[in-house]
């Protein structure tokens, strides 16, 4: 394996910066690797037939002297949720295939802007909807720690392919979770920005006053290198946030938690948490506790109504959302034998081109926001946000961030959940709360389960606008941990050997 | 609350144009009733003092003014359209022969 594919982020920039390594070489290093190992990985639903191009043209500026960003030539994986002019855009989704969209998502030209690469299209559950991305209209991702496992979702893509070394960077999205349980499970680094951080523009929307575009990495700095990128206001997003951001790179590098207040949310500390999930996150509790910061616990008595507040909203506002789906202006039209009015060749188009879980949602939604149900359903909703965000505004009065386990298990088996709605819903039990609040959010390596041997995240969370401090206390603990290991967790991974890909495309694994 | 028929499934399938099939009406039945029945939770703390948050972070509503931006042209915006005529969409007929 090159060593170019093994190099953070911030690394590889380095080399870029100094001229040791062209983005060209390490463009085709990220292209060969794909070509390698996503037969068993399927983290890309499309690979850039432009990136070397790209990759060519900065150094090409790079050599006449411009100045570019730190993050220039550096290639990353983009979430098939975000639009991308050239490049197919499906969100997952049998209804959008083939169709190359007209513009980019903002922060996909931030990042081209950067001088980034883009390597290609992620695996996604359709539409965002689910934690397993099994249920992207074609084929799920392997976890690269199991191949039989699921990459966590909706942006499993994202992860297995930073986790894979396909890519140092990726940009997701998360709606309740799909940033933050995919890094969970897949041992990697993962951001919520607050909501209004990093523009909505372009994004495929699945609930508009939860998504929130991110990072997703493979090391603390790496995303807040890409945070820095991504973020800041937007015209064309009329929720972002017009404030300015400090560098979330510089608190990383200024990592220190000596008197920083962590509160432990005691309401996630529970039974319903897998033993080794819970004890990673104890040791590192402690860790941070034995470097000078302080573990407090507290009470959010209603998260445990945020599961159900969430399953109504989200369906409802992605209800709204997916009408645009009409076989009119972009994606599939199918028409009812015989031909139709443009109503039945809607009804049929929407039919053929939605999975089971979109219509499930669409069906759910529709219901929630039906006459005589409104005010009993999204309405009460609509108040058990207020009550979580209540449950934080007095959290964050006694603690600077708070600390839970990022998910309740380590990575499942494909097709464990994935006819049991209700208990893969369950996935994103302390990823949701961060959403119906707006708050920004982290997952970081904690280390492999004793009893699997799989990886499981610790997740900080902090008020809104207050990022920065995910950074600083995720550096913290990463520097310790990484000392503590002797390297980066995701060097235990298996590697993924050829004899593994055979056996992949035989049908043995 | 949550009994849900078959026929309020294909009532709500038609409204959200989705050409469900009979096979689909009834497994979404079951599921819905069973979705709703769980999240019918929320009514336990959804009290009538408690105010509704539709929006996370608290934001005025910014208007630009109305002069063109940088929008895409017409043909960008017809470049993925399943069928048009070079300046507009096309689409079957709207009314049925019975209407």
């Amino acid at each position: 394996m090159s060593d170019l594919i093994r190099l953070s982020a911030a690394d590889l920039a380095a080399k870029l910066a100094s001229g040791e390594v062209s983005s060209v070489e390490a463009t085709k290093a990220h292209l060969d690797r794909i070509a390698a190992v996503d037969g068993a990985v399927h983290a890309f639903l499309h690979v850039n037939a432009q990136a070397l191009e790209t990759a060519a043209d900065v150094d090409r500026r790079r050599a006449a002297g411009e100045a570019l960003g730190p993050l220039a030539g550096v290639p990353i994986a983009v979430k098939d949720v975000l639009v991308t002019e050239g490049m197919p855009s499906t969100s997952g989704s049998r209804i959008l295939e083939g169709w190359i969209p007209p513009y980019d998502a903002t922060p996909v030209r931030k990042v081209r802007e950067a001088g980034m690469v883009p390597l290609g299209k992620t695996n996604m559950d359709e539409f965002a909807m689910g934690s397993s991305t099994e249920h992207s209209a074609y084929g799920p991702t392997h976890n690269p720690w199991d191949l039989d496992r699921i990459p966590g979702g909706s942006g499993g893509g994202s992860a297995a392919a930073v986790a894979a070394f396909e890519a140092p960077l990726a940009l997701g999205s998360d709606t309740g979770g799909s940033i933050r349980q995919p890094a969970h499970v897949t041992g990697t680094v993962g951001t919520k920005p607050t909501y209004g951080g990093v523009s909505r523009y372009g994004s495929i929307a699945l609930a508009s006053s939860l998504d929130q575009v991110g990072p997703v990495s493979r090391t603390v700095l790496d995303a807040a290198l890409l945070h820095d990128v991504i973020a800041g206001h937007d015209p064309h997003d009329q929720t972002s946030i017009p404030d300015a951001w400090p560098s979330m790179a510089e608190a990383v590098r200024r990592a220190d938690v000596s008197g920083l207040r962590i509160g432990v949310v005691k309401e996630l500390d529970s039974d319903g948490f897998q033993a080794g999930v819970r004890q990673r996150f104890h040791e590192s509790l402690e860790l941070l506790a034995a470097n000078g910061a302080e573990i407090v616990e507290v009470s959010a008595p209603n998260f445990e109504y945020a599961i159900a507040a969430y399953y109504l909203i989200l369906p409802a506002e992605a209800s709204s959302n997916l009408a645009k789906f009409d076989s009119v202006r972009f994606g599939l039209r199918v028409v009812p034998e015989g031909g139709g009015t443009v109503e039945e060749v809607m009804a049929a188009t929407r039919e053929a081109g939605f999975g089971p879980e979109v219509k499930r949602r669409i069906i759910l939604g529709t219901y929630a926001l039906s006459a005589g149900y409104y005010d009993a359903y999204y309405g009460s909703a609509q108040k058990v946000r207020t009550l979580v965000q209540q449950d934080f505004d007095a959290a964050f009065a006694k603690v600077d961030v708070l600390a839970t386990p990022t998910a309740p298990t380590t990575a499942f088996k494909l097709g464990e959940k994935l006819h049991d709605p209700l208990s893969m819903y369950l996935n994103d039990v302390a990823t949701i709360p961060a959403n119906l609040a707006g708050v920004p959010g982290i997952s970081v390596p904690a280390g492999l389960a004793p009893e699997d041997g799989l990886p499981v995240g610790i997740q900080f969370l902090a008020p809104a606008r207050e990022d920065a401090r995910l950074y600083n206390v995720g550096g913290a603990l990463e520097a310790l941990l990484v000392d503590r290991w002797g390297g980066p967790l995701l060097a235990q991974a298996p590697d993924l050997s050829t004899h593994e890909l055979m056996a992949t495309e035989e049908g043995v694994v | 609350m949550s009994e849900i028929s078959a026929e309020q499934v294909a009532h709500l399938a038609n409204l959200a144009r989705i050409a469900l099939t009979e096979e689909e009406i009834e497994h979404l039945t079951t599921e819905l009733g069973q979705i709703m029945q769980a999240v019918e939770k929320v009514s336990e703390v959804a009290t009538p003092d408690v105010v509704p948050t539709s929006h996370p972070i608290p934001l005025h509503n910014p208007l630009r003014e109305d002069v063109p931006a940088d929008v895409l042209s017409v043909e960008e915006a017809l470049s993925g359209a399943p069928e048009h005529d070079g300046t507009r969409f096309v689409v079957s007929a709207i009314l049925g022969e019975e209407q």
